[in-house]
């Protein structure tokens, strides 16, 4: 792999530090007006999603992370894993829990969602901005209640839990905002 | 890409800026002068980096990092105290406080020593940011501390002993975790850049002074404290605004401190700029006792302002220039 040297550094650049992909999420040039220069960096683990400082003798180089998006569409899950596949290619991958993390409870059976692939393999899976959902329980709303702004659980079928307005039922399907968790609107 | 101007309110606050510092420097009777941007030879300082230039027909030059050699000639000249209001170049800085090219306030001052200068540059700094109702004064008591007292009291190390492992021992502990090889004084730099100036008390000044003489520049070596050098720097905040000397002039400590600094750039495969042969000449011919200080004045006007992001104070910076 290339590698990047710190006069290279900015935001979004993927290296591999500590034996982990990283992301930097925010990189500060800082020198004394006669002395060392350094780069201040604040690195995302692309594996694990710590974010970290460290701190960069000028000139330093490090080396670059193999790291692709790739939009896939989320086939299936067998309870073990969850199973992409590449639209053009009809190449598949598959996923366990850990790297799923929290975008599992989004991920409805033909969405297309952007996989990170690291050396080849699946390291993450962010979900669309905004999915469609079908709420399969939340309590009825009382009538009266819906001027107040009030909101109430729903389960949606992926198992994800929201807060929905008093006045939208089961049954009915909501738009989501994957990036907060919070409802949008009603479809 | 965006062609307008960046910073339409900052332009006035620096035109008034820019005339407060003259009337301070020229009612002290302090004389403006102007030198070369563009010279034969640059300092071999390894912690700034010149600018090249090259002509057409490959002549080579550099831009100035500072005026100090040309107004260093002028003092050994006669030309008595002197300031000016310079364009300087820094090879890659770039950041929040950093623009490669950046405006800088120099002024020499005969007979002083450091202290005296101390002295005068606060009163500078405490003039000027009350000559307009809009700026941001530096708030309550000046904090003076020795460079050796700040190390101690904060961190438990001595400058001048302690070792790299003891520096990165303090600096774990600190949170501080460095990728690269760093000699004594590159921890120093990093511990006091990253650790020791972050905790300064925002919005006060800080002035430290008698640095290590490793880092001495063009500092005279201090009479009282061996080992240590007659330097020191202004903080607004954490925000590093001004560097001074009682200025060296013994033309024997400056060679050697060339050859140092030359073996410095050759160990950490730094380029070996042209040394400017004028300014050895000019020294060894005699530079009269005098203290000398920059200022950043786009750091200056960051502060008065409240910017935490130079870009904002310069209306084309690097990028957009």
């Amino acid at each position: 792999m290339p590698s990047y040297s710190t006069s290279e550094f900015k935001s979004g650049l993927k290296i591999l530090l500590d034996g982990d992909p990283q992301t930097i999420v925010e990189n500060e040039f800082v020198k004394p007006g006669k002395g060392q220069a350094f780069s201040r960096v604040r690195v995302r683990n692309l594996r694990t999603g710590r974010v970290l400082e460290k701190t960069f003798k000028s000139g330093e180089s490090v080396e670059a992370a193999d790291v692709m998006d790739t939009e896939m569409q989320y086939l299936y899950t067998d309870g073990e894993f969850w199973h992409f596949m590449v639209p053009d290619t009809f190449e598949q991958y598959a996923m366990g829990q850990v790297a799923l993390g929290d975008s599992a409870q989004w991920l409805k059976e033909q969405d297309v969602c952007t996989v990170t692939l690291w050396n080849g393999e699946p390291l993450s899976v962010t979900p669309p901005n905004f999915v469609e959902l079908k709420i399969v329980q939340c309590d009825p709303g009382l009538r009266g209640d819906t001027a107040q702004g009030g909101t109430k659980p729903a389960t949606l079928e992926t198992g994800a839990v929201v807060k929905v307005p008093l006045f939208v039922e089961e049954g009915e399907t909501v738009k989501v905002d994957t990036r907060s968790g919070e409802y949008v609107s009603r479809v | 890409m965006n062609w307008r101007p960046g910073a339409p309110q900052a332009r006035v606050h620096r035109a008034r800026l820019n005339a407060a510092l003259r009337s301070f420097l020229t009612a002290r009777g302090l004389l403006e002068v102007e030198t070369p941007i563009l010279s034969r030879g640059a300092p071999l300082d390894p912690g700034v980096e010149s600018w090249r230039a090259v002509a057409p027909d490959g002549t080579a030059g550099y831009l100035q990092t500072s005026p100090e050699y040309p107004m260093k000639r002028l003092l050994a000249d006669g030309a008595g105290d002197i300031f000016q209001l310079a364009r300087v170049f820094r090879g890659e800085e770039q950041g929040p406080r950093h623009n490669p090219e950046f405006s800088m306030l120099e002024w020499y001052r005969l007979g002083y020593d450091h202290r005296r200068l101390m002295d005068e540059v606060l009163e500078l700094v405490q003039t000027v940011a009350g000559a307009d109702s809009a700026w941001i004064q530096p708030r309550g008591p000046v904090r003076h501390v020795a460079y050796a007292d700040l190390f101690q009291a904060a961190l438990g190390l001595d400058p001048l002993s302690c070792s790299v492992g003891e520096c990165m021992d303090v600096a774990q502990r600190a949170g501080l975790n460095i990728v690269g090889q760093l000699d004594r004084d590159g921890w120093l730099d990093a511990l006091m850049a990253l650790v020791l100036a972050a905790d300064f008390a925002p919005g006060k000044l800080t002035m430290v002074f008698d640095y290590p003489e490793s880092q001495a520049v063009l500092a005279r070596p201090c009479a009282h404290a061996p080992g240590y050098a007659s330097r020191f720097e202004l903080y607004w905040g954490d925000l590093e605004l001004a560097n001074g000397f009682h200025e060296l002039n013994d033309p024997a400590i400056f060679a050697a401190r060339c050859d140092q600094d030359s073996e410095r750039r050759r160990r950490n495969g730094q380029a070996i700029p042209a040394v400017d042969g004028f300014f050895a000449m000019a020294m060894r011919s005699g530079l009269p006792d005098s203290a000398g200080v920059a200022l950043g004045v786009d750091r200056l006007l960051m502060c008065l302002l409240g910017e935490t992001d130079i870009a904002r104070v310069i209306d084309f910076p690097w990028g957009r220039a």
